[in-house]
């Protein structure tokens, strides 16, 4: 079995070349749906068996995988390998698992596209790298699955390419992403250096530098692969492309941009913990820009009309929330967040995609994503309905929902990171309004696309989705109501919080989060009273918010309006990041562009092309004149050199 | 007549007379064909020298030498079907021409020119 586990890796990209190159080649091939959705989730769908027996055999022991050397430099020998151990593992059960049923859904969901096989091809090019990415045992290989995600999100967002909409959409995912990339790079290079100056032959694998002391340069190696996450993961100052690459069809939205490749900067951190542990201060600006993104996100998420757009900003909103946990140093509760939020928020994104499909087929309502056009919806979409209702109750944090473990984890551990009143006191506070926020915004959109009148204008009525769409539903909305027992709270036994005290802890050791639990343990009686608050706001504000929707309808939203009063146009605006970086970056940017580089592209590096080419041309002028055609005067050149030649020889 | 006598100086003489003839021959004229002649006549003066500097250098009597000499004369042979060869090949590229241009001036077949 073990010599198979180089298929979680190889299946998936096979499977990529196989769709992508046969699409390419046979039209036959191209048209036989049926054929590529079922190639495409089985290459997905064995390497996920074989991650599930490897993680159900799993002996404590770190199974590695070396495939070969890749390159070979002085002293840096890297390695195309990987490795399972604990964390790897859970990640792989989240990116295949979920994968496979959005690669499931997506047989339905694209059903008759044009461009069919290449989107499966994407797709399961998509889970090669994401493998890449959480499977590598080093850096590099990481950098590789880290840089390929980054590239098949770009060709999924602009997936509809001819919409210039999209196209744009995808552009911005792409340079937002680079300049993350460009941290990594930089984080690496110093990650080098230090290795490279005590030890004789650097791998840059994991277990390498999590084990080394870089010293002065651990600040900068932390903040810059946090910047790094805040590109991939949604952070401020980097978000802006999320929300924007909901271009994208939408079980790419589900898997890319909610369950797995923006989680990836969470796990890059959790796996590279120690190096995090030593530099206080760069778990402090995580601590502070995570609230931000968070609060920032829930606000704007209230504001929006666009069913994926509310998604999109309650992603950004959620993956503040682990980027919360991971500046408290409780890194395995931000896995464990990263684990529910992949199977509420995969299952909300899909159903609104089953929605989106149910509206595009009535072709009376302009933007089919528009929740004011929508209302009444469970009536004619059981199943997408309900399992979006429980989703939704999943992310509000209602107990004993997934949602309510995982978020009440990350509160207690902002709460108990210090004694007194501190920076993390305040974080807690943001946090837990962004908990009551995130309640009320999801319960909003739940309603207004689910209950009440039915706003759309047709006699057509919307139908629920075929089986293939809805099964992955209900497998993700079960997921989404247990995911959360695997963590309990420890204060109910060590033993019954699985997820950290059985798993991941072998991997991740974190002095804060000792701290945090012995805090914690010290004063049960708080913990008792914070859980029972959280629970009770999560409950009450999904109340609330379900009969203020339910008594006023669509016109709740303008109570909300005059509530919020001249804010709400600034959260309608999304806190106006595109505008501000329109004008302070992009702007002077494209200024300097046009006025600046336009003229020294034309004279300067034109100038300096040209005039090499004229020189030639001139001097071939004045030369050319030797070759007079004149077969007498060549020879008598070739002579006069004879000549000249055998005088040197002769008498020289 | 001591200066009549035939050796190794009288010959030689005789390449480079031929040698420089041929030499301001193909520099000076302009009809193709004078043109080849010339570098025939070159050629032939290469050979003389050639077998004249054969006969001039043979050891006579040399162990395992049985007719000293005779490896120059060979190389001339060669050189000769060698030239022969070459000249069937520059006379039908001078005929071609004629055929094409009714003119085997060689300055105006300056195709090569700037």
């Amino acid at each position: 079995m073990t010599s198979l586990y180089p298929l979680i890796i190889l299946l998936p990209l096979l499977g990529a070349m196989v769709i992508g190159l046969g699409g390419l080649m046979s039209p036959a091939f191209r048209k036989n749906e049926g054929l590529i959705g079922a190639l495409a989730t089985a290459m997905v769908g064995i390497p996920f068996l074989l991650v599930a027996y490897a993680f159900f055999t799993f002996g404590g022991e770190k199974i590695s995988i070396e495939l070969f050397t890749w390159m070979q430099a002085g002293n840096l020998e890297i390695g195309f390998n990987y490795q399972l151990d604990e964390l790897s593992l859970l990640m792989g059960m989240i990116v295949t698992g979920v994968g496979m049923l959005i690669h499931l859904y997506s047989i339905g969901y694209m059903h008759g596209d044009q461009g069919y096989y290449k989107f499966f091809a994407y797709l399961n090019l998509f889970i090669f790298a994401m493998n890449n990415l959480i499977l590598g045992d080093n850096l590099v290989v990481m950098f590789l699955g880290w840089e390929g995600v980054g590239l098949c999100s770009y060709l999924l967002i602009g997936f509809w390419y001819s919409d210039m909409l999209k196209a744009e959409a995808a552009q911005k995912a792409f340079v937002a992403n680079r300049i993350g990339d460009f941290a990594m790079l930089i984080a690496m290079f110093l990650i080098y250096q230090g290795l490279g100056s005590a030890t004789e032959m650097v791998s840059l694998s994991f277990s390498e530098i999590i084990h080394h002391d870089f010293g002065d340069s651990t600040f900068w190696i932390a903040l810059l692969v946090f910047i790094a996450a805040t590109g991939k993961s949604a952070q401020i100052p980097l978000f802006v492309w999320l929300p924007d690459a909901m271009a994208g069809p939408t079980p790419v939205s589900a898997l890319i941009h909610a369950a797995t490749m923006v989680t990836s900067g969470i796990y890059l951190i959790a796996r590279m913990h120690p190096i995090f542990e030593a530099s206080p201060e760069v778990l402090a600006i995580i601590v502070v820009v995570a609230a931000l993104t968070a609060v920032i996100a829930a606000f704007t998420a209230i504001a929006q009309h666009d069913i994926k757009k509310v998604l999109a900003y309650s992603t950004v909103s959620q993956l503040g929330f682990m980027f919360m946990a991971l500046g408290a140093g409780a890194y395995i509760t931000a896995i464990f967040h990263v684990m529910t939020h992949a199977f509420f928020k995969a299952c909300l994104f899909l159903g609104s995609g089953s929605v989106i499909h149910a509206m595009e087929h009535m072709h009376t309502v302009d933007d089919p994503q528009d929740i004011r056009t929508m209302g009444g919806l469970r009536k004619y979409m059981p199943s997408t309905g309900t399992t979006f209702w429980i989703s939704t109750l999943a992310i509000s944090g209602i107990i004993p929902l997934s949602g309510f473990f995982s978020k009440d984890e990350i509160l207690a551990s902002l709460f108990f990171f210090g004694e007194g009143f501190d920076l993390y006191k305040v974080i807690y506070i943001v946090g837990m309004f962004t908990a009551m926020l995130t309640a009320f915004y999801m319960t909003r959109v739940t309603m207004l696309t689910f209950e009440g009148e039915e706003r759309f204008p047709d006699e057509k009525k919307p139908h629920e989705s075929p089986a293939i769409m809805t099964i992955p539903l209900w497998v993700l909305a079960a997921l989404a109501v247990v995911g959360g027992f695997l963590g309990l709270p420890v204060f109910l036994g060590e033993e019954l919080n699985w997820i950290g005290h059985g798993w991941l802890e072998h991997v991740i050791h974190s002095e804060h989060h000792h701290a945090i639990h012995e805090h914690a343990h010290a004063n049960e009686t708080i913990e008792y009273i914070l859980v029972a608050a959280s629970a009770l706001i999560a409950i009450l504000t999904v109340f609330f918010t379900r009969n203020f929707y339910s008594k006023n309808g669509l016109a709740a939203d303008e109570k909300v309006k005059n509530f919020f009063g001249g804010f709400y146009k600034t959260m309608e605006g999304k806190f106006y990041f595109d505008e501000f970086y329109q004008r302070t970056i992009i702007g002077p940017f494209k200024w300097l562009g046009e006025n600046v580089i336009a003229w020294c592209e034309e004279y300067i590096v034109d100038g300096v092309v040209k005039g090499i080419s004229d020189g030639v041309a001139n001097i071939g002028d004045v030369f050319k004149r030797l070759q007079s055609g004149l077969v007498s005067n060549y020879i008598l050149i070739i002579s006069l050199g004879v000549i000249l030649m055998l005088t040197f020889l002769i008498f020289g | 007549m001591e200066f009549l006598t035939p050796n190794a100086y009288t010959y030689l003489s005789v390449a480079i007379v031929m040698f420089a003839l041929g030499a301001i021959g193909v520099m000076t004229r302009r009809n193709g064909i004078i043109v080849f002649m010339c570098i025939e006549l070159m050629l032939n003066a290469v050979n003389l020298s050639l077998i004249t500097f054969s006969k001039m250098h043979a050891v006579a009597g040399a162990e395992g030498v049985p007719h000293p000499g005779a490896n120059g004369s060979m190389l001339v042979f060669f050189v000769m079907c060698v030239a022969a060869a070459e000249a069937v090949v520059g006379l039908s590229i001078i005929i071609a021409l004629f055929r094409n241009r009714l003119d085997i001036d060689i300055n105006n077949v300056n195709i090569f020119k700037w």
